[in-house]
This record gives C-alpha cells, sequence and structure tokens, in this order.
C-alpha cells in the first residue's frame, strides 16, 4: 500500500542530504568536541560550522547559539532556567505541554503564571499580553507557530511589548521554524528555541538562542559545555545534521518550496471541506475560497489568519476524530488528531479548546500537515480517501445517533 | 463500501486477549488490535488511601498497555489505544456508585461489557473497518439455524466461565463477536500462548474491579464522590434484627451488602449477616445464616438470548452470582419487562444489583438485574 505522511508537525523524515552529512560524524569523525587531539579538533570544526548555520539562521552572533536535545528542552530550559519563586510569567493556553507543564510546574513553586486565551481564531491578541503585565512579570513565553493550527503568532507585537515592559521574551519556534523566515532581531526575543526533527533535521537535537546577557541558569551541569550554559557530550552527528536542515530548510524559504506547500496544502483544505458538515478550525477562509457556508463555524470571522503553509486543522461533525485516524492509516493515510494522551489514547487538542471549540467538535478534529516534500499524488490519494472514511464512519457514528456528546 | 472482513481483537494486556491476537493473526485475513482506555489509573491515586502507584495486572494500567502493545508488534499487527474515558465513566462508574449509594451491589464488569465492550468496541471496529470482534472471554457462541437465533453458551472451562457477565448480548452483537477461547481450557490457552512465543503466557489473571486500585470500593467511592464535589450522602439508621428491634446504628448503607458479615459493629452469640438493605429508611436488618436464604426472585431490564421473549413458565437454572453454582427454579413472566422465579431450594443471599442469568443447560437463555 502506498503511504501518505501527511503528519509533518509531529516529525519528518530525514533528508537525504541531511542523512549524507551525518554520516562521517558516527564511525570516521567520532571524536568528543572537547578533546585536545586531531579527532576531538575535527568535531569541533563540525561544531562550530554548524552553528554558524544556526547563527545565520536565528541572525544572531555564534556565541548566542546553544545546542540541546531538542525543543522540550529549550522550553524548559526557558521556564526553569529564568522563573524564581514570586517572579510573573505570561505565556498562552495554546502552547506546546512542553512549556505548559513547566508552567505548572513553576507555578506549584510560587511562580505567578498567566495564560493567555487566544482568539477564537486561534490567535494570541497582543493586547491580552499587554493587559497581562504585571510589575513582577519576567518572562512571556510565545509560540511562532501553532502546532495544531499553524496560526502564527504576532511575536513582533509582543516582543515590543517585551521590551518596554522588561521582561524577558521566549518564543517557542519549533513549529514556525524553516516555515516562515526567522530573525530573533526582528522579534525582539531573549530565547527562542528549535528542533531538527521537525524540519527534516535527527531527532533528540536541538538549539537554543540565548541572547547575550540573559541570565538563564543552566537546566543540565556536569561539564563546561556550550559555555557552560548545557552540559554534557555534545551531539556532533546530531547537530550537524540540524545545521544542513536548516541550510535546506533556509534555502526551501527562498526557492518556492514552501508557496509549493501552501498550494497543495490549499488544495487539500479546499477539497475536504468539499465535504459537507466540515469546516476550518483556527481561522477564517481563505478569501480565494469564496464565502462560508453555515459549516464553517459558530464564530464570525472570515478573515484570514497568518499561518504556516503546511497546515490545516479541519473538524467533521458527526464522527469521532479518533476512528477517523485509525480508519485513515489501515487505508494508508497518516493524519493526527488531538494530542496522545500517555497510554496512547487520544485527549481533545486543548489548543481547539481554548479557541473555544467544544469537546465534541475537538473530538472530531484532524489536522493535516504536508512535509516539503509533499506532491499532487499525495493530495490526490487523501482527497480520494478521506470523504470515503468520513462517509463510512458517519454512517456508523455513534455522535451522528446521539448516543454520546 | 464492500462489507469489510477484518476481525478486530480486543486486547487488554492479559494472555487470554493476547492469545486470541495470536491466533486471529494465524488465521484471519486482516487482524487489528484496539486497547480501550477506559480510566486514568493515576486520577484518584494518593486519595483517602488509594494506592498512589497502580500495579500490573488491571485494565488501561499503562503496564497493560505496554504489555498489549508489545505483543501486537511481536505479532505484527496494526494496534490502536482507544479513548473511551468519558463514556466509561458515564455508562460504568457513575451507575457503580449510584448503585451503592442506593444500597444495592452492581457488578461493573456486565455494565462495561454491555455498554464499553460489545457495543462501542464494535462501533468502533466498524468505523475503522472490521465488521467482527474476537475477545477473550471464555464463552461459545454459535447461530443455531433451526431456531435462527446466535446462542450463547457456557465454556469448555468451567472454571473460567464469563457468562454470567455477557447475559446483555444482543442477536446483532452476537453475530459480530467471535470468543476463541470458549472450547478452550485456561492450562491450554497458556500453552498456546507459550507456543507464540508471548512473553506474557505466565501473567497472572486479573481479579478486582479495573478502576478500583487494591479493591476497597469505599475509598474509592470517597475519593470519586470529593472529586466530584460530592459527599457520600447522609444515609446513617438504624441496624435491626429480622423480628424489627433495634440492635445498633450504623454511618451509611454503602458500607453494606446483602450477605456482609463482618464489619457490622454489633456483637452477637451467632454469627450475624446483613439480609436486607431498605435504602429509603437507611434501616439495615441482620440476622442468621438462615435467615439469608430465600426461593423468590424478581429480575428487570432483561435481555433474551435463547429465546425471543418468555412467554410461559420455564424450568431454568440461575445463577445470582459469578461464583454461584446454577441453581433449579421456575421462571415466570410478571409484568412488563420483569420476570419472577422461584427456586427449588432456597439460595443464600439474593442480592440488589447483582445479575441473574438464566441458564438451560449449557445454553444461556438470558437473564436481567435482581431488584
Amino acid at each position: 500500500m502506498r503511504r501518505v505522511y501527511m503528519d509533518a508537525n509531529a516529525t519528518t523524515p530525514l533528508l537525504p542530504e541531511v542523512f549524507e552529512a551525518m554520516r562521517p560524524y558516527w564511525t570516521e569523525h567520532f571524536g568528543n568536541a572537547s578533546s585536545i587531539h586531531l579527532d576531538g579538533q575535527q568535531a569541533r570544526t563540525a561544531l562550530d560550522r554548524a552553528r554558524e548555520t544556526i547563527a545565520e539562521f536565528f541572525n544572531c552572533h555564534e556565541a548566542e547559539v546553544v545546542f540541546n536535545s531538542g525543543g522540550t528542552e529549550g522550553d524548559n530550559t526557558a521556564i526553569f532556567g529564568l522563573l524564581r519563586p514570586g517572579d510573573h510569567f505570561i505565556t498562552t493556553a495554546i502552547e506546546h505541554s512542553a512549556v505548559l507543564q513547566a508552567a505548572s510546574r513553576v507555578a506549584q513553586q510560587g511562580v505567578h503564571v498567566t495564560y493567555v486565551a487566544p482568539q477564537p481564531s486561534g490567535l494570541i491578541d497582543p493586547a491580552d499580553i499587554q493587559a497581562a503585565i504585571l510589575p513582577e512579570t519576567r518572562l512571556i513565553s510565545v509560540m511562532l507557530a501553532n502546532n495544531e493550527t499553524g496560526v502564527l503568532q504576532p511575536v513582533e507585537e509582543i516582543g515590543k511589548i517585551a521590551k518596554t515592559c522588561g521582561a524577558f521574551f521566549h518564543i517557542d519556534a519549533v513549529q514556525g521554524a524553516g516555515k516562515v523566515p526567522f530573525d530573533v532581531r526582528r522579534f525582539g526575543c531573549h530565547l527562542a528555541s528549535i528542533s531538527a526533527h521537525k524540519v527534516h533535521g535527527p531527532k533528540g537535537t536541538g538549539a537554543m538562542f540565548v541572547r547575550r546577557g540573559t541570565p538563564v541558569e543552566s537546566l543540565i551541569v556536569g561539564g563546561s559545555h556550550e559555555r557552560r550554559q548545557r552540559a554534557g557530550t555534545e551531539n556532533v552527528p546530531g547537530i550537524v545534521g540540524l545545521a544542513k536542515a536548516i541550510e535546506l530548510a533556509m534555502h526551501s524559504l527562498e526557492d518556492g518550496t514552501i508557496e509549493q506547500v501552501a498550494v497543495l496544502r490549499d488544495r487539500l483544505e479546499a477539497g475536504i471541506l468539499a465535504i459537507p458538515g466540515t469546516g476550518l478550525n483556527g481561522m477564517g477562509l481563505p478569501q480565494k475560497m469564496g464565502a462560508p457556508g453555515p459549516a464553517f463555524g459558530t464564530w464570525e470571522s472570515t478573515n484570514p489568519v497568518p499561518r504556516v503553509a503546511n497546515t490545516t486543522n479541519i473538524y467533521f461533525d458527526q464522527l469521532e476524530g479518533e476512528a477517523l485516524v485509525i480508519a485513515l492509516d489501515l487505508k494508508g493515510v497518516a493524519v493526527s488528531g488531538g494530542s496522545a494522551c500517555h497510554s496512547g489514547a487520544t485527549e481533545p487538542s486543548h489548543v481547539l479548546m481554548a479557541m473555544g471549540l467544544d469537546k465534541t467538535r475537538a473530538r472530531a478534529s484532524l489536522r493535516f500537515s504536508l512535509l516539503k516534500t509533499a506532491t499532487q499524488a499525495d493530495v490526490d490519494q487523501v482527497l480520494k480517501i478521506v470523504p470515503e472514511a468520513v462517509q463510512h464512519l458517519r454512517a456508523l457514528s455513534p455522535v451522528a445517533a446521539g448516543t454520546l456528546g | 463500501m464492500t462489507e469489510p472482513t477484518a476481525i478486530a481483537v480486543a486486547m487488554s494486556g492479559g494472555v487470554d486477549s493476547s492469545t486470541v491476537a495470536a491466533m486471529l493473526a494465524q488465521t484471519a485475513d486482516a487482524v487489528v488490535g484496539l486497547t480501550l482506555q477506559l480510566w486514568d489509573q493515576t486520577r484518584l491515586a494518593g486519595k483517602d488511601g488509594i494506592p498512589d502507584a497502580p500495579k500490573a495486572g488491571r485494565c488501561c494500567s499503562l503496564d497493560d498497555v505496554y504489555d498489549a502493545r508489545r505483543v501486537a508488534e511481536h505479532l505484527g499487527i496494526p494496534y490502536y489505544v482507544v479513548n473511551q474515558q468519558a463514556r466509561f465513566e458515564r455508562d460504568v462508574v457513575q451507575p457503580f456508585v449510584d448503585e451503592y449509594l442506593s444500597g444495592r451491589t452492581p457488578i461493573p464488569c456486565s455494565l462495561c461489557n454491555n455498554h464499553l465492550k460489545f457495543d462501542q468496541l464494535l462501533q468502533t471496529a466498524r468505523s475503522i473497518g472490521a465488521s467482527r470482534i474476537a475477545t477473550g472471554h471464555y464463552a461459545v457462541n454459535e447461530f443455531d439455524p433451526a431456531r435462527g437465533r446466535w446462542i450463547l453458551k457456557r465454556p469448555a472451562d468451567r472454571a473460567k466461565d464469563q457468562t454470567y457477565f455477557l447475559f446483555g448480548l444482543t442477536q446483532e452483537q452476537l453475530s459480530r463477536t467471535l470468543f476463541p477461547l470458549g472450547r478452550l481450557t485456561k492450562p491450554e490457552v497458556r500453552e498456546i500462548a507459550r507456543s507464540h512465543g508471548l512473553a506474557l503466557a505466565e501473567k497472572p489473571d486479573s481479579q478486582e474491579i479495573c478502576f478500583i486500585p487494591g479493591g476497597d470500593y469505599k475509598q474509592f467511592l470517597t475519593a470519586y464522590l470529593e472529586e466530584q464535589g460530592r459527599q457520600i450522602p447522609e444515609t446513617a439508621g438504624e441496624l435491626v434484627a429480622s423480628d424489627g428491634h433495634v440492635l445498633g446504628h450504623h454511618d451509611g448503607i454503602s458500607n453494606f451488602t446483602v450477605g456482609q458479615r463482618k464489619g457490622l459493629g454489633v456483637s452477637s452469640p451467632t454469627p450475624l449477616y446483613v439480609l436486607n438493605i431498605d435504602a429509603a429508611s437507611h434501616r439495615v436488618t441482620v440476622g442468621a445464616d438462615e435467615e439469608l436464604a430465600t426461593r423468590a426472585l424478581r429480575a428487570h431490564r432483561l435481555n433474551w438470548i435463547s429465546i425471543p421473549e418468555l412467554t410461559a413458565p420455564t424450568r431454568v437454572q440461575i445463577k445470582i452470582r459469578h461464583r454461584h453454582e446454577p441453581a433449579w427454579a421456575t421462571l415466570e413472566p410478571a409484568g412488563v419487562g420483569e420476570v419472577t422465579a422461584t427456586f427449588d431450594e432456597p439460595q443464600r443471599a439474593v442480592t440488589p444489583g447483582q445479575s441473574a442469568v438464566f441458564y438451560d443447560g449449557d445454553e444461556v437463555v438470558g437473564g436481567g438485574w435482581i431488584v
């Protein structure tokens, strides 16, 4: 069975160029970058080159790049590394759980946390961030792009607010990186986190921008690696893979690849929205698609909200998203609905719930997120399989029968 | 879309359902493993003396999901965990709590079978393209062309007989369900598990109610109601002898179940047992062992399997709790949706809230809930 993978926001495969770039660093150039000898120096050189690429990506100084294990570590480092009891922390209700659960832990330790709710469109209103500012506000953390809806958040405006009130600003750029141009100077952030595996790099590797002079306490201690900001022998192959993936991502932003992904996404979206009883989560309708019908949500927003090119989040009334995800998987289409709980079962998305969807509709929502290597044939296949599966499920659905709300 | 032929196996992470998966993976065209996530075992952990870390051997514990997934991986079948926590709470846990609070002794496993395993699971299975489900229950079901009905029968391994919990299955559900272990004994099942290289072939059987870690239902009631912002209703009352004279007082009817001997809080030269719990007056009647015995039983919320309907007095054997040896009785229709039964010999502790399941030899005639 030909499989179509449309869950790029969960993870992406290594691009062949990334795989090739990493290859020598497993067996040939295996040295420890902290060692004096030639083997160590080869590893050190690879790290330095990678740091240069990542600094170019962030638009920062090389000394402001800290390699780590990925987005979760970056998010955790910003929060645990800056906040102390008595501080005030502003974040949003639609962040990744790497932020939300770190927030709930510091809250238990005496940090006052404000969770700013999104608009029904999925957008955070900078005015709501502004309104949450207190004299003790020490950190603001907002994501660049939401993983569920793809909605791009107004980080530039929020950066200005942070500057005015003297708070530190962290951007969780895990989902936005490689999909939109990124510039820590323009966004006015002190910290930013990215992850390699969301941009066709290896899992378990990421990087963080830490503006010079930002007093972040390191999460992991034990050595003087990464200017004492992150102990542990550097994952050289992983970091090389991250840099190659980021380099390719920067190219993709310039050579039209991302625009192509947007075209495919829009076609996919229009095709799925042609199924009765469906609607888009997280924004008004793209203008070219014309006037929305009654199926397009309970709120009045019809203005397009900026979002990344590869993501669409769609609800299917009268069915359970979990069953649809499984049915599609068995037919060779990989998508996601909600978030996996500890057992692997699906929980309704906290992002969609925060946007005001009720539990039933949140449970009936699916995220399609395209790889940048997606093709017309992928979209064709999904547009053939999804309507059939939806029709079949609705014929059997207990939600349709009204037995379960 | 054509009628799908795949079979969904309900996998709990135990030996029985794992063996079913292994047997079908070998013979069936397409097999999908499904685990129902019914209850978050950490939800009430640490409250009111409920153990912090649930052990394995209860459904939905992380260890059991892990075991089920490892079996599916070993067999090379697709496997998914399906979240049915909301429905389980609504259809099993809340009725369980309400039954106890009303002085009855509920059986959550039958409710779970009726509402989750053979209803929701079948629904999910069909949604994902499987027309039938298979479970690790010890029971036999087969179609009898003469009667035009699906028949549920006691299994080869009488010690593992689970038909008592399956009396609520409809004809439609029976027609879509496979019980591949019905003609096997537990030792044979473990042997098959070993022959398929299943690492959990020696895993002990689970015994207790899956959502009550530690098995203390009173702790569970208190913790659950507290979480819901409710309290156990004030049901303290009199403890009386069967002749009506007051022996003492009790703290609440939910502490009692018919037939209970321990924890009555009164001393007596001869052992005393709970005979009756009156939810309205909060009065708990106690008496001697002999007084527990009764010939009469009334049941409602009936389901018929081997017959379409009970229309005339019929001789059956009735099982009134899981470990009860079926006893001869005459069953009669009694008004709309009710039956009465008269046992040949008095039966001990006929307990409201439990099921009464009617047998004709090995066949399940039907069953209902004791009033």
